[in-house]
């Protein structure tokens, strides 16, 4: 029989909130456990995580045009039906924009002289490696590439399959900021959305958007609000709206100098010994497993 | 000139030195300075600038609808469809859209031989502007549940000017929303920090920066927290860093109540106008 696997995906809706440090935290309290690193544009968890790579695989996914020059008549259907203005016609031929085209292959279908064909795209690897804590999926979008939603997918299905493979009964996702496409695929599916926010006025307002995002897709959301203590009466609003909301407060967590020096060092906080933030990291932890009912 | 303001790392501080920035341009007496929001899924700049909204625009993305009565249950629409969004069940000639997955890319419409398809707006987000203080505002912002940011952002910029300058404050990552709000910018500011997080990050952003062919340089926030492991690989890269701010828990507290850093006192406001001056001095000069 299956492991029932837990999964816990970690957002912001803001960046820089602590994410990526309280996932790695989270994993050092939890492990053995599988990590998945969903913010694929701009991943980070491995700098706390050394891991292992084991395997590398290709990301293939959407196709681009490429156009056969001596076959064009410089008709110009192309660039006139491309709604992404990503075809223009220069100098009787059409100039391609590899940044403005989505690849929905329109132009190819539009030329009668056959001569855009499309191709796929290699856009992006994706990873699978051990780390202290157990295994972790990851992965690297190319730069400037489309179709982050599926990398994110992938590096999902792999981490799934990895916590099955092992019996392992949790896997921490790490999630890009935003509200969009590849937080959209980070979170469907999971267990609980835990929201990493600061008590500021744009942590709050984006702290909103990205619960609204879970509840629409009827996943429950927790919070943790880091640096507390930068504005008290902004934490009592956070508060105060998870309490409206019945959101679980996982726990808050003091400004502390001993965080920003380790992640300078790339160290987690659970390991700055001493540390207040270390010890609400701790109790947000215990927290974590009972609302999200990760048995050990 | 076209100024926009980027990060790989989220949470690093565009949006400080994008407001700052835009209010030392106008307090330098420049003429017209625009400031656009391009953060769309997380827009916050306004809560620092604080405009008076004048105008409000719907941003639709087309998307099919089907004629089921002309519909011949060929399947052409479903085949042609790069995004999966529409099905087609040929025996029961009914069409199935999924909007949220559909790009508006018209082939489906285009291409039905029998003319069952035609368009309607599924709306992504709004675009509101007003003024701020002398300064130009507009910001998009995405419906909550809607996936695809790049439309709205594309529409933001439908506002710049040729006419004094525009301030792009940028979404944070190196994929498909930030390329939108960066390309055809004529330069590039990378906010960064000197963890390594924000040397991993930095490293992704200058070479999308690169791809799209836009001369860059680079704020270091928190400068004094970490080593100089970001000031070493910019002078590799010859990249210059134009300004490097403080660590300054003030500058937090401020930020939480929605004071820009310029307004953080008169040293922080200096720190902007040479920000402004190395800017647009160093380019237009």
């Amino acid at each position: 029989m299956k492991t029932r696997v837990t999964q816990i995906a970690i957002v912001s809706g803001k960046g820089g909130t602590g994410k990526t440090t309280l996932t790695a935290s989270f994993a050092l309290l939890g492990r053995p456990c599988v990590l998945a690193d969903c913010d694929v544009d701009a991943a980070d968890l491995h700098l706390l995580m050394a891991p292992t790579r084991l395997r590398t695989e290709e990301f293939r996914s959407g196709r681009k045009p490429v156009i056969d020059r001596e076959r064009c008549t410089g008709c110009g259907r192309c660039a006139e039906r491309c709604r992404f203005s990503a075809l223009e016609m220069r100098n009787g031929l059409p100039a391609y924009d590899a940044f403005a085209c989505e690849g929905c292959g329109l132009c190819a279908r539009v030329c009668e002289a056959g001569a855009i064909e499309m191709r796929e795209q290699r856009c992006g690897e994706w990873y699978v490696s051990e780390t202290a804590c157990g295994p972790m999926a990851h992965a690297r979008l190319g730069i400037a590439e489309e179709n982050s939603g599926k990398l994110v997918t992938t590096v999902r299905r792999e981490a799934v399959r990895l916590a099955e493979e092992r019996g392992l009964r949790a896997v921490l996702i790490d999630g890009p900021p935003g509200i969009g496409c590849p937080v959209i695929s980070s979170i469907v599916g999971a267990d609980l959305v835990v929201a990493v926010t600061e008590p500021t006025l744009s942590g709050l307002h984006d702290l909103e958007r990205v619960a609204g995002l879970a509840a629409r897709f009827g996943i429950r959301t927790a919070v943790c609000v880091n640096k507390f203590d930068i504005n008290e009466e902004m934490s009592g609003r956070i508060g105060a709206y998870c309490r409206e909301g019945a959101i679980a407060l996982l726990g808050r967590i003091p400004y502390d100098r001993a965080v920003v020096e380790s992640l300078a060092r790339g160290e987690p906080v659970i390991r700055a010994a001493g540390s207040a933030a270390a010890a609400a990291v701790r109790g947000a932890w215990e927290r974590l497993r009972a609302e999200a009912g990760w048995a050990p | 000139m076209i100024l926009s303001v980027a990060s790989g790392k989220g949470g690093t501080g565009k949006t400080t030195v994008a407001v700052s920035l835009a209010l030392a341009r106008r307090a330098a007496g420049a003429g017209a300075v625009r400031f656009l929001d391009c953060d769309v899924e997380e827009p916050n700049a306004r809560i620092f600038l604080k405009p008076e909204i004048e105008g409000r625009r719907e941003v639709r993305v087309p998307v099919p609808v089907a004629d089921e009565s002309k519909c011949t249950g060929c399947g052409l629409c479903a085949e042609v469809c790069a995004y999966h969004a529409i099905m087609v069940n040929r025996k029961s000639r009914q069409v199935f859209v999924f909007p949220e997955l559909c790009h508006g890319c018209g082939a489906c419409t285009l291409l039905c031989p029998a003319g069952a398809l035609s368009e309607t707006g599924r709306v992504t987000g709004v675009v509101e502007w007003g003024p701020a203080d002398g300064i130009l505002f507009a910001d998009g912002t995405l419906r909550v549940g809607e996936a695809m940011s790049p439309p709205l952002i594309r529409a933001v910029k439908e506002l710049i000017r040729p006419d004094g300058d525009t301030i792009i404050d940028c979404p944070p990552g190196t994929s498909c929303p930030v390329v939108q709000a960066v390309r055809k910018t004529d330069f590039c500011l990378l906010v960064t920090e000197p963890t390594p997080f924000g040397l991993n990050d930095l490293a992704l952003a200058v070479e999308m920066v690169r791809a799209l062919d836009v001369p860059m340089g680079v704020v270091i926030n928190q400068a004094d927290i970490g080593g100089g492991a970001v000031r070493d690989y910019c002078a590799a890269a010859g990249i210059p860093v134009l300004l490097e701010i403080p660590h300054d828990r003030r500058i937090a507290t401020n930020y939480a109540r929605g004071i820009p850093a310029f307004r953080a006192g008169e040293a922080y406001a200096r720190l902007f106008l040479d920000l402004q001056a190395a800017v647009w001095g160093g380019r237009a000069g």
